[in-house]
């Protein structure tokens, strides 16, 4: 009986011991050398995976850093200068840096300035009617109100307002990863500087169309007047195909081609009511209330829980 | 036992209205809208500006790469403007607008209606001539047709198909040129066979249409190397790769021109068109387009310059009726809907189906009950639920090794599904993404 013990434990062990001795040997001999700093650097790295920095994941934007010379080309929009700043102290290399972008929705075709003349009664999915026809109004470059942006933002940034028909980004919590942008076949959405304060001016309209054209499809479209872009005294507003199109780093947010322009396509952001004018202002939208936000998330939540419902 | 393709394929209701209707001439309108991407391929460059005059048949824009087709003024009188206009693709496109002043024709063109049966041309003067006709694919996908005209290098046709099939539900204008054209197009027929230098043709004509077998067959006696070949009702058989299948047994590999396999297809609306630009010096500036619908009143078949809005043809027709619900560009299974009525008929338009409001609308969605049936008509033999799924999931990648390029987009699984799932949307939308993934990877 010991016998047969004792045999077993020699047996066991010396099987043990050959199969650590192989797999010693197999490690060193097929040893992958990985820079450690790259674990450093994802760590320090946002882990959203959103693509915003145009690689696929959070790790290989840590591999690209790890191997790039400077730092200069790559930049986490998620994590913003504060993240490159801590990437830039793992790897001994300096980061350059980058003025925060937000994404605007460049279109203001609200079922009362853009009126519908057809029905689109196939899968509610933009790409798809935009590859059928220009859309359910007579403008064929406005928003198209089906949400494939909301279904591509990774971070609850965005929703469809029921009023408007139109997509709404909530600034604080938008990251400027470019999802959006990507998503959207009219290409409505633009990533721009958020700007001093956060205030900004843009042209809330992509409409290429002459001015007679555009206006009849869309009340509130750029109609190329050129009106702005005589009253800019810095050079900031450019005017192509019929649309006018303000360049955010010259423009120094002095709000006068808002009030030229016949009709309301240039939006201010977050600028405070104006004091002089004797008619109410025209438009200033609010920065987001906080109870926006809750009802973004909520929204976003009770969505998630209907795609887990109808997965299950 | 009559000939057809091998995989799928479906018999929806025929529904060809104005079959026993003739080809009436459709009056000229006031105002033409001349798009300048009638076919598929690079737009033509516009030749002319405002306040020019011009007459029918002269050159409006000329071909603006190698896959394109030249464009000729449909009317005579006042070029008005250069503009944008909405076209069939949905979206507004370039087009010539030409104020109509009487019927002032190019000299050049023999406007009489005497059977020319003999030609004396090398195969190189006969494309040229289809190329500077601008003639175009007439059964809808309007390819140029003198690039098919032009074997690549390293290959040889050994048979030309003529298209006859027609096998769109509604639509009536093939058969109807068919039956009152016919001596035309055979000579149109042995003009393509001289360009491309076979021997054979065949004109494959599905079984729906007896009296126009019966006459071609009579006819194509007298012609050499030519013969009727009927065909079982079967729909996609109008399909290029489905008709070489059905017509000599060849099938068409994955990613490859019926060229591959020796043949070159032709629609028999193209063979007229050659006949006219060969014989006649005629460019392509009006084709037959049937209008039809059952709430129509009087559907029919009309010879329609290019250019003239559609709300004409409807008018002649007997008016829009008050149930319509859709207007479709083309046939029930692959047309297009229109946005409005002030599109003008092109190269393209095959037909005009008015469906009322009840049929038109579409049905609810429901989840996809694995019943198979959308493979087992899948002409292409590909497997539609997977790839509407894929598209869904913007699985691209996936979709291409699934083959979803080889999708002739015919409608027969969205059509078969009993869950009313919107397959082809979403393939279309696969395809799309799959193409645009293919260019950027070619330009990189």
């Amino acid at each position: 009986m010991n016998e047969v013990v004792i045999a077993t434990i020699i047996t066991v062990s010396s099987v043990g011991i050959i199969a650590a001795i192989i797999l010693y040997w197999a490690s060193q001999k097929f040893k992958v050398f990985e820079d450690p700093r790259i674990d450093e650097v994802e760590s320090a790295l946002p882990a959203a995976n959103c693509g915003g920095c145009g690689f696929p994941g959070c790790r290989n934007f840590a591999e690209a850093c790890v191997k790039a010379d400077d730092l200069d080309s790559l930049f986490c929009p998620v994590g913003g200068n504060d993240t490159m700043a801590s990437v830039a102290k793992v790897l001994g290399k300096d980061a350059t840096e980058k003025e925060k972008k937000v994404a605007v929705v460049r279109c203001n075709g609200a079922p009362q300035f853009r009126k519908k003349t057809t029905e689109f009664d196939s899968a509610a999915n933009c790409t798809i009617q935009h590859n059928l026809y220009g859309g359910e109004t007579a403008c064929q470059y406005g928003c198209l109100g089906l949400g494939e942006c909301v279904d591509a933002c990774n971070f609850d940034a965005m929703y469809m307002d029921p009023e408007t028909e139109l997509p709404v980004i909530v600034e604080d919590m938008c990251t400027a990863c470019g999802a959006c942008v990507e998503a959207c076949p009219k290409d409505i959405i633009e990533l721009r500087p958020v700007g001093k304060k956060s205030r900004r001016i843009f042209v809330s309209c992509v409409s290429q169309d002459k001015g007679g054209p555009a206006k009849k499809a869309c009340s509130v479209a750029c109609i190329g007047c050129s009106l702005c872009f005589k009253e800019c005294k810095y050079d900031a507003i450019k005017i192509e195909n019929f649309l006018s199109y303000i360049d955010p780093v010259k423009c120094v947010l002095c709000r006068k081609c808002v009030s030229v322009c016949p009709t309301d396509a240039i939006w201010e952001v977050n600028l405070p009511v104006r004091k002089a004018k004797p008619v109410a202002p025209k438009k200033s939208v609010a920065k987001p209330e906080v109870d926006l936000i809750k009802v973004a998330k909520e929204n976003s939540a009770k969505d998630t829980d209907n795609k887990e419902d109808s997965k299950a | 036992m009559l000939k057809t393709f091998a995989k799928g394929g479906i018999h929806p209701p025929e529904n060809k209205l104005s079959a026993d209707k003739k080809i009436e001439t459709l009056a000229i309108p006031k105002q033409v809208f001349v798009p300048v991407s009638q076919h598929i391929g690079a737009p033509a460059k516009v030749l002319v500006k405002k306040n020019d005059l011009v007459k029918v048949g002269q050159l409006i824009a000329e071909q603006g790469g190698f896959v394109s087709a030249n464009i000729h003024s449909p009317v005579s009188g006042k070029v008005f403007k250069v503009d944008n206009v909405t076209d069939t693709s949905g979206y507004k496109r370039q087009a010539i607008i030409i104020n109509v002043d009487g019927d002032e024709w190019d000299g050049k063109i023999d406007r009489s209606e005497e059977l020319k049966k003999d030609f004396d041309f090398t195969s190189e003067e006969i494309i040229k001539k289809v190329q500077e006709a601008g003639i175009v694919g007439l059964g809808g996908a309007t390819f140029p047709s003198h690039v098919k005209l032009m074997p690549p290098k390293g290959t040889k046709a050994e048979i030309l198909i003529i298209n006859g099939v027609e096998c769109e539900p509604y639509l009536t204008s093939d058969h109807r040129l068919m039956l009152e054209k016919a001596d035309e197009m055979l000579v149109g027929i042995q003009i393509l066979m001289k360009a491309l230098k076979v021997e054979k043709a065949s004109i494959g004509i599905e079984n729906n249409k007896k009296d126009a077998i019966e006459h071609l067959s009579k006819l194509s006696k007298d012609y050499k190397g030519i013969e009727v070949v009927p065909l079982k009702v079967q729909y996609p058989q109008g399909g290029e790769k489905q008709l070489i299948k059905a017509v000599i047994g060849r099938e068409v590999p994955s990613g490859s021109l019926p060229i591959a396999v020796g043949a070159v297809v032709h629609n028999v609306g193209t063979a007229f068109a050659v006949y006219e630009a060969v014989q006649k010096n005629k460019p392509l500036i009006e084709r037959v387009v049937t209008i039809t619908g059952k709430s129509v009143k009087k559907p029919g078949n009309f010879l329609i310059r290019f250019g003239t809005p559609i709300s004409d043809l409807i008018d002649a027709a007997g008016g829009l009726p008050e149930d319509t619900g859709k207007i479709i560009g083309g046939g029930p299974m692959m047309g297009k809907a229109l946005n409005t009525t002030s599109v003008p008929v092109a190269k393209g338009t095959s037909g005009i189906l008015i469906m009322p409001k009840e049929e038109a609308k579409r049905r609810e969605i429901k989840p996809c009950i694995r019943c198979a049936k959308c493979v087992e008509v899948c002409p292409m033999g590909l497997e539609p639920f997977l790839l509407m799924t894929l598209a869904e999931k913007a699985m691209h990648e996936r979709s291409e090794k699934e083959d979803v390029m080889d999708c002739i987009e015919c409608g027969s699984c969205s059509y078969t599904c009993p869950s009313d799932r919107p397959l082809l949307d979403f393939i279309r939308l696969g395809k799309n993404q799959v193409g645009a993934m293919r260019r950027a990877r070619s330009q990189r």
